[in-house]
């Protein structure tokens, strides 16, 4: 598949590979996303903003050239932002790919990192040569100050144009929270969220700081996604509760949504408002409580966001979406084009045994417009 | 007419979150002043970092950020700072005015960076910043908190000022862009006001006008309190659970 390398967010050209509760395929122009929910659907999306999460700067005690990657945070507090875990680059940039970049000089705990107009302080190594925390000085204000000017976006080596804010925050864009953008909301625009009004379909955010794709340490990707702290506004958990009663279908845009509703609803079946951290991870052996259908971005097999793609369908309907994928030439990555997977019907039926054929069945038709 | 009055800590604006782009001197001064008093989260924007340091010194729960809305590249880093520091946003006062010339010019006379320079700070800037915090504002709608983008407006907008071309041509552009956004946002829950706050006593006046009687031009805290009642009125009502802040808010007519 062909990487998308322009930092365009909604390409009027943009694919949509649908693939319904019975593993039935569909091709259609994402704009027309709108037309494929039905009234009484549910679309629940994530509104962080994108950090500028990449800091260049030097290693104070060797005074080696380094790019820190921001990576993680315990909590979503507007007063916690001096405590992050990091990916630590040695010299170079994004146009090197993640997993050919240098490894930073040896970091200790104590080591300063002078980050243009921020510092920061080594507080502890994390296991892995890239991977530390780090506690930057300063006031709140102060940190986001030298964040918003000093701070980059991540870059893609697959996308050769330097990517700015603007290219990276989605139009629902809220709390700056996400280290990499949570890029399935970029198929979103105002007329597309008014479409879905329209038809009776509802829509509502949470925040969730989405996290890095890639650590350029293969042992270390294996670990994404890290802890992700999220929001789920009460007035959403509720009107989803609402949704769920009714029989009507939950569509997560992005990984990072399923991430969080799943997480929120762990404990007994039903999400809960407020804040959590999602330590989990989703894979074939998950069973979905909440979500019923996922648009997202195109992923290659191996990584943590495909095997999230195994709860919602089997290796053998995966494997022809893919066969399907290439065959149209979609485009991977960020930019990419999208997918819209509804959950396998055996599964929906345990969960919601009257709803679930009916759902699937009008999921079908919808697709033959 | 009617009017909200209430108790600082009880009113429609207790725990909002509120920014004002131009915010160190006066119209912007005064809204800081008056959404603080008000129990609002403030959050302001200038450009000049000594006089941004010097208002949140002296204000000590606003928190201020160095930027120009005229520049494309400071609205993304201004929109990062403001949703970051108040965690979300309820309401967006875009006052941060240039005049274009000055002293004003008649159009003939009128270099077209000045005409520029109006147009990216009373149009472009409030376009991209609102756009740039939409996702925010909106979330607050869906939540039931409301939201409200008041774009500050004057008369040079609507009447043929002769020598305000460029100011009066840039704010006419922005009171015409606030309706249509109005319009476009209805369904989202979020408003957007266009208001002239009058003749003020204010440095942007003063290099207009310079030699007019300062004694026969309103304060701008008087403004500022009158745009305030004009927020409130376009926030939801508050829940009937919510009742200690509905106590505290009184009807009154105003005249």
């Amino acid at each position: 598949m062909i990487a998308a390398s322009q930092p365009t967010q909604r390409p009027p050209q943009a694919k949509l590979l649908a693939v319904d509760a019975r593993g039935h395929i569909g091709h259609l122009r994402r704009s027309a996303l709108a037309d494929l929910l039905k009234p009484g659907d549910h679309v629940i999306a994530n509104d962080a903003a994108t950090l500028p999460a990449s800091l260049h700067g030097n290693h104070v005690p060797t005074g080696d050239r380094i790019e820190v990657r921001l990576a993680g945070r315990r909590s979503l507090a507007v007063d916690d932002v001096s405590d992050f875990s990091a990916i630590v680059f040695g010299a170079g940039d994004s146009r090197t790919r993640t997993e050919d970049r240098p490894l930073p000089p040896r970091l200790a705990p104590g080591d300063r990192l002078a980050l243009g107009p921020l510092s920061a302080t080594v507080e502890k190594t994390l296991g892995y040569p890239r991977l530390v925390s780090l506690r930057f000085e300063g006031t709140p204000d102060a940190i986001r100050a030298g964040l918003a000017r000093h701070g980059r976006p991540i870059q893609y080596a697959h996308v050769p144009r330097p990517l700015a804010l603007w290219d990276v925050w989605t139009p629902i864009a809220g709390p700056p929270v996400a280290f990499e953008a949570p890029s399935a909301g970029f198929a979103l625009d105002w007329r597309t969220i008014a479409a879905m009004r329209i038809r009776g379909v509802a829509f509502d955010t949470i925040t969730h700081a989405a996290g890095l794709s890639s650590t350029g340490d293969a042992e270390l990707d294996r670990r994404l996604p890290f802890d992700e702290p999220y929001r789920i506004p009460d007035a959403t958990a509720s009107a989803i509760r609402r949704t769920q009663a009714e029989g009507g279908r939950i569509i997560a845009i992005g990984t990072t949504v399923v991430r969080a509703l799943e997480h929120a609803a762990s404990r007994d079946g039903f999400v809960h408002g407020g804040e959590g951290l999602a330590t989990q991870r989703i894979g074939a052996a998950s069973r979905l409580r909440v979500v019923d259908a996922l648009l997202t971005g195109i992923h290659e097999p191996g990584t943590s966001h495909y095997r999230l793609l195994r709860s919602f369908a089997d290796e053998n309907t995966l494997r022809r979406a893919n066969a399907e994928l290439g065959a149209h030439g979609y485009r991977t990555h960020e930019f990419g084009d999208s997918v819209l997977i509804e959950k396998k019907a055996c599964r929906a039926a345990y969960v919601y045994p009257v709803h679930g054929m009916h759902d699937s069945q009008a999921f079908a038709h919808s697709m033959e417009l | 007419m009617t009017r909200t009055v209430q108790d600082a800590s009880y009113g429609p604006f207790a725990g909002l979150r509120a920014a004002v782009t131009g915010g160190t001197s006066g119209l912007g001064l005064a809204l800081v002043r008056e959404l603080l008093g008000r129990g609002a989260r403030v959050a302001f924007v200038a450009r000049d970092r000594e006089r941004v340091e010097r208002v949140a010194r002296e204000h000590g729960r606003a928190h201020g950020i160095v930027g120009d809305v005229s520049r494309k590249e400071d609205i993304y880093p201004i929109a990062m700072q403001i949703v970051g520091s108040l965690g979300g946003l309820d309401i967006l006062v875009n006052n941060a005015s240039a005049l274009g010339p000055t002293p004003l010019a008649l159009l003939g006379d009128t270099d077209c960076e000045d005409f520029e320079r109006a147009l990216a700070t009373n149009v472009l800037g409030p376009f991209r910043l609102t756009k740039a915090l939409l996702g925010a504002l909106a979330a607050s709608a869906r939540n039931g908190r409301g939201a409200v983008v008041l774009n500050v407006s004057s008369d040079a907008a609507i009447n043929a000022y002769p020598r305000w071309g460029a100011y009066g041509a840039s704010k006419a552009a922005l009171r015409h862009l606030s309706h249509v956004w109005n319009e476009e946002l209805l369904a989202e829950g979020v408003s957007v006001l266009s208001l002239d706050p009058g003749d003020m006593d204010t440095p942007l006046h003063a290099v207009a006008v310079p030699d007019s009687d300062p004694a026969t031009l309103k304060h701008p805290g008087t403004a500022a309190r009158e745009f305030a009642e004009a927020i409130a009125a376009a926030l939801p009502a508050r829940s009937p659970g919510n009742a200690p802040r509905r106590a505290a808010v009184a009807r009154v007519n105003a005249s």
